[in-house]
């Protein structure tokens, strides 16, 4: 049993490991800022939420798997709400800055 | 299994750390600080990475503040380099 926790650990931990890198290389690579903010905060929910998912089972017992789901439901918040403001910002300030 | 844990958490500073180039190179403020945001998570996913490999309680808390404190900064950045209202009085034709 736990060689399949640890199993899912590993492989949940490795695609939040590749949408950090894919959010990374886009903020790296995308042409214009609002692209560039699309594929970072798909970073920022998918690679934390998907290690989040890979650490539950190492979390010691229920308060540890509370406090992890309070740190990704709070980031995913932000996130979501900061895109919102930045793409605001990015929109009034106009496409040159 | 620690071992990969530090080592998955070392992997998302290095790419982290890639991203920051956004900083120097970004055209506008905005990108600027979508870097920082960046760094932000990705700082926070590192201390969870850590916290389970170390077994350190106290991690997980310094998580959720720095999560939460990432917020702030763009939302004070917002504020500063374009606030809502006064755009919107320069540009009453637009909206």
């Amino acid at each position: 049993m736990s060689a399949a926790l640890d199993l899912l650990t590993i492989v949940a931990i490795l695609a939040g490991l590749f949408f950090f890198l894919a959010g990374t290389v886009g903020l790296l690579r995308f042409p214009d800022p609002l692209s560039r903010l699309h594929a970072l905060t798909k970073a920022d929910n998918l690679g934390l939420g998907l290690i989040v998912v890979g650490l539950l089972p190492r979390a010691g017992g229920l308060l540890g798997v509370l406090k992890l789901v309070a740190v990704w439901f709070l980031v995913l918040l932000a996130s979501a709400t900061v895109a919102q403001l930045i793409a605001g910002a990015i929109r009034r300030k106009g496409s040159s800055t | 299994m620690t071992g990969f844990l530090l080592s998955a958490a070392g992997f998302i500073l290095l790419t982290v750390a890639t991203g920051l180039v956004r900083i120097l190179r970004g055209p506008g403020d905005c990108d600027r600080m979508m870097a920082a945001q960046l760094l932000g998570t990705g700082a926070t996913a590192a201390l969870l990475l850590v916290a389970s490999a170390t077994g350190a309680p106290g991690a997980v808390d310094v998580a959720l503040g720095l999560a939460l404190l990432a917020a702030f900064a763009s939302v004070a950045f917002v504020n500063s380099a374009a606030p809502p209202e006064q755009n919107l009085n320069n540009e009453a034709g637009v909206e």
